[in-house]
């Protein structure tokens, strides 16, 4: 269970330390960070909500915030609010050390708009929104949108089942060399 | 590349063993899963708009039976917008709810809605498979996702605490794994951290307090923990002493990896200079330093010119080829009674320790070299490992839309910046890959491109030959200035070359620039490609005109010019050259870029701010440590002066990137650069040094008046007497002289030796080539499996129709388009 208590315990800090792909000092400093953004709130709190969660300033502008939240967030209320756990999972996942596939499991998820289980093209126009950006002169007409789904689809889905599962994205994600590095928040 | 490419199989296999195995079974089956299945689901949302492009697409495809699917991109793309014309007409909603419910519990869409059951079942496989290979069993070809799946069914198709069940296997696989395995196998599965400690309970309940590194206590084992933790302790020093880390990664968010790649390899470049150094010091300058020869103290002015020109009291120190004796330093003699020649002490007693200063020298710098040649050329493998991309697809959109989003970068304004730029790339990628791009006029074109490069390439001839004929020039003067009195307005006259080349390194690609944006390429990896060239070319060819005057003239004829030493003063030159480089990179950071910031914003009334050229530093850093590879042999201790260099260079530009620049609009593909500014590094610069430095000492005399090898007739020879000396005192290591003659004199066996490297080469070719051709062969195979998949499902929706009309004769009538 995450703790509010200033230190961890040693037992606990060397299986989070086996369980994750963290080390050491990662997890520390997670831990204070995560205990910062508790401390001006009930001491029996072990969640930390969402829009606390998303004042961090690694996740502030990040397009992917809410939907990384939800995605890592074990709370039955479906509220994206974090234990210190999901936030390690979360430091986790996106650590240096973390494999391709961890990394393209959770990028899968994150990028599933509808948690359905695949990539559809609604999942792909919200993705291309997210990444294009909230102004209105910065995003694509519809055409091109058009365009770049069924050209995404084209070139992603092998079944030709109109969507992209996870071994599809995998194996797209796989030809990329540059997604290790990119996939990285580091705090 | 073996290993990217088998990743690339192993999802395609369980994909294609997948849709196998959901074929093979029959439709009765199919009743089976509906049964099974249909209790568990939270949401069997129809997808109903796919599932009309799927049955247009199935009918069309069975009607035209085309067998060459991506040959006829083009047809398919016209017939699929021929379909999107259909779907309007199609009916909707005609999928029945049990055709809905197998659709949407297949495994390949249970990640989001049974991801916990999946998981643990995948993570199951693997447990049992690598049980099974630890066993040697060979039997693991068929346990795949489906295989797990039908077991649950026959095992317990009644049972509803089927994730229970699996829990259990799971934890009996991982108890019998190794402590290793486990642990990678526990990190790397995509579970939550509350159900990973769950399930670690679990599995080791009855070890309560004990890590899963020591859950066996043999003395071996032991052992290897304490190994384990001290590794992990030298690791975690290693890793904190990591250099530079925050600021690397305040620069990384702020402008991007592109930028960040130019400050990794200076860091690169740094350790390979401290190795250097390292090495150098330890085995070269400071037996030295602690015998010093011994010679007659000439009185210099110490004025602070000294530092800058490497002359005067700088002359006959450590730094220069010429303070080192060809003395054999014995260990027991007193300091002042090492002198030039065999040392002191007559009868040598075979236990002590001799020191042979020349030999030192000859082995340190070829051993610095042979060690630097290999990490290098390891480094460049792994980084092309890690860009190659194994078979190229049609297009990148697909790629970039996935993975171009740099998650590191965290401030408003760069994720603006960032946004902008992705949606650039897109418009672009979009335009090239559905339009065609426009004709421009093709022989202007070629003429303007012809133009341009002989703009460049005469430009960098007439450079060369400047610097050639202004070398020789101030030969002349330095042999006039040397009859008069030293003064120092002729030591500064020694620093007019080195300022000269630098400046012709800094305006000549600013030249480049101009003359690539004159020629205004399309496509801007060609543009860069092209200045990359260009710049390097400029730099190969300085640096060759140099080589030549210094190797070629001044070390043939060193009494014409005037020496007595020519290697201190090739020493000299090259401490010279990388000074003033350093000067010039500075003066251009603090007046370039600053200023022309201000001019940009001032009059220019530009709003954004310069971009950081990455390029032209990076070559910048290329040529700074070619010079110092170069005068290695001549000035040992020249790695301490580019180890300071870079130091303060890693400073000033991130100050400067920080306060002048921004991040750049421009495509940048990191991993490929990194790969090419690590070959350029290898190719040109590391193998032109070592071929000097070979050359040099294979057939250039040394001065006979200083230095390690004077009396010699050439330096290896060092080596060559050192050989000869062991076998005649002592026999039995007389082999090693045979190994010498064997391997350093006969051509034969280089032949052997690229003759092997070249096989190596091509059998992985050939292997790459093979496997290319399997993953082409198998992506056919999984379209094949794709349209089996929709044909069964419509079968399925036929016949459940069809079974559906007797019992309902007043069928719905199937509903037209108009509901959604």
């Amino acid at each position: 269970m995450g703790t509010t208590a200033s230190q961890l315990g040693k037992d606990l800090l060397s299986e989070y330390q086996e369980l994750t792909f963290l080390t050491k000092q990662e997890i520390l400093l997670a831990h204070k960070r995560f205990s910062e953004l508790l401390s001006k709130e009930d001491r029996n709190l072990t969640s930390v909500p969402m829009e606390k969660v998303l004042s961090l300033p690694e996740l502030k502008s990040n397009p992917f915030r809410k939907r990384i939240c939800h995605v890592f967030s074990t709370s039955d209320m479906k509220d994206g609010s974090l234990t210190f756990e999901d936030f390690l999972d979360l430091l986790s996942a996106f650590s240096d050390s973390a494999t391709l596939e961890i990394k393209s499991h959770y990028a899968f998820r994150i990028f599933d708009f509808d948690d359905d289980g695949t990539l559809d093209g609604g999942d792909l126009e919200k993705l291309v929104n997210c990444l294009t950006g909230e102004t209105e002169d910065s995003r694509l007409t519809p055409e091109e949108m058009r365009q770049l789904i069924s050209n995404i689809l084209e070139e992603s889905d092998i079944d030709k089942d109109g969507t992209v599962n996870l071994s599809e994205f995998q194996h797209v994600i796989s030809r990329s060399p540059d997604f290790v590095s990119s996939f990285k928040i580091v705090l | 590349m073996a290993n990217s490419v088998d990743f690339n199989l192993s999802p395609i296999m369980e994909l294609e063993l997948e849709s196998l195995r959901e074929d093979d079974t029959a439709q009765d089956s199919m009743c089976q899963l509906i049964r099974v299945t249909g209790t568990g689901l939270e949401s069997g949302s129809p997808e109903t708009l796919e599932m009309e492009v799927l049955t247009t697409e199935g009918r069309d495809r069975m009607a035209s039976q085309m067998s060459d699917v991506r040959e006829r991109a083009d047809e398919r793309r016209l017939q699929r917008s021929e379909e999107s014309m259909q779907t309007d007409l199609l009916v909707r909603n005609r999928w029945s709810a049990a055709t809905l419910r197998v659709l949407s519990s297949m495994p390949s869409r249970s990640v989001g809605q049974q991801s916990r059951l999946e998981i643990i079942s995948q993570c199951n496989i693997r447990s049992t498979q690598l049980r099974r290979y630890h066993r040697q069993n060979q039997d693991v070809s068929l346990s795949s996702r489906p295989r797990i799946r039908g077991y649950g069914i026959e095992a317990d198709s009644e049972d509803v605490c089927e994730e229970e069940t699996k829990r259990q296997e799971l934890v009996i696989n991982l108890q019998s794994l190794s402590a290793g395995d486990r642990v990678r196998m526990m990190r790397a599965t995509p579970l939550s951290l509350a159900e990973k400690t769950k399930l670690r309970k679990l599995a080791f309940s009855d070890k309560v307090g004990q890590s899963l590194l020591s859950s066996q206590v043999p003395c071996c084992s032991l052992l290897k923990r304490a190994l384990y933790h001290v590794l992990f302790g030298c690791l975690f020093i290693l890793s904190s002493l990591q250099l530079w880390q925050v600021a690397l990664k305040r620069l990384g968010g702020r402008f991007g990896t592109g930028v960040l790649s130019y400050f990794l390899f200076l860091r690169t470049l740094l350790l390979f200079n401290v190795f250097l150094f390292l090495i150098n010091s330890l085995f070269l300058v400071l037996p030295q330093a602690i015998h010093p020869p011994l010679h007659t103290p000439s009185s210099h002015r110490v004025t602070g010119l000294e530092l800058f020109t490497g002359t005067g009291y700088l002359s006959n120190s450590l730094m220069f080829y010429g303070y080192y004796t060809n003395s054999t330093i014995n260990t027991s003699c007193r300091p002042d009674e090492a002198t030039a020649g065999t040392g002191c002490g007559t009868t040598s007693d075979p236990h002590m320790m001799a020191y042979n200063i020349p030999l030192a020298y000859f082995f340190t710098i070829g051993i610095t070299f042979f060690i630097t040649g290999i990490v290098l050329v390891y480094s460049m493998s792994k980084s092309f490992g890690r860009s190659f991309r194994v078979f190229k697809s049609q297009g990148n959109l697909a790629i970039k839309v996935f993975s171009s989003w740099d998650f590191k970068v965290s401030k408003k304004m760069s994720v603006r910046l960032q946004s902008e730029n992705i949606t650039t790339q897109l418009k672009e990628l979009l335009s090239e890959v559905n339009g065609g791009e426009e004709e421009k006029g093709r022989l202007s074109g070629m003429a303007l491109h012809l133009l341009a490069w002989s703009i460049s390439l005469g430009s960098t001839f007439f450079c060369a030959l400047g610097i050639h004929c202004f070398a020789k020039h101030m030969h002349l003067r330095r042999l006039e200035d040397a009859e008069g009195e030293v003064s120092l307005v002729h030591e500064a006259r020694l620093l007019a070359l080195p300022g000269v080349v630098s400046c012709g390194n800094l305006l000549l690609p600013g030249l480049f620039n101009l003359v690539s944006w004159m020629e205004n390429y399309n496509s801007p990896i060609v543009r860069l490609y092209v200045s990359i060239f260009r710049n390097l070319l400029l730099k190969v060819s300085i640096l060759g005109v140099l080589c030549y005057h210094w190797l070629g003239k001044i070390a043939a004829e060193p009494e014409q010019h005037g020496l007595q030493c020519w290697e201190s003063f090739v020493g000299q030159e090259l401490y010279r050259f990388l000074l003033m480089d350093f000067i010039f990179t500075v003066l251009y950071t603090v007046f370039g870029e600053y200023i022309w910031k201000l001019f940009s914003q001032g009059v220019l009334r530009r709003r954004r701010k310069p971009v950081f050229d990455i390029a032209r530093n990076v070559l910048e850093l290329i040529y700074g440590q070619t010079l110092t590879w170069l005068g290695v042999l001549f000035t040992p201790l020249l790695p301490a002066v580019q180890i300071i260099k870079l130091l303060l260079l890693f400073y000033m530009k991130k100050s400067s990137l920080l306060v002048n620049c921004q991040a750049s609009r421009k495509l940048w593909r990191a991993s490929q650069m990194s790969t090419l500014f690590i070959s350029l590094l290898c190719f040109p610069s590391f193998l032109g040094t070592s071929v000097s430095v070979i050359y040099t000492m294979w057939t250039i005399k040394p001065s006979s008046g200083c230095g390690p090898f004077r009396n010699l007739p050439f330096m290896f020879h060092s080596g060559k007497q050192w050989a000869q000396e062991l076998k005649s005192t002592n026999p039995k290591l007389a082999w090693l002289n045979w190994v010498h003659s064997c391997l350093v004199e006969n051509p034969l066996f280089l032949f052997l030796m690229a003759g092997v490297f070249l096989m190596v080469i091509y059998v992985n070719t050939q292997v790459l080539d093979g496997q290319r051709k399997i993953i082409s062969l198998l992506q056919e195979q999984m379209e094949n499996e794709g349209k089996d998949k929709k044909f069964l499902i419509t079968r399925l929706q036929a016949i459940h129709e069809e079974r559906q009309r007797p019992l309902s004769p007043s069928s719905r009538p199937q509903p037209q388009g108009s509901e959604v």
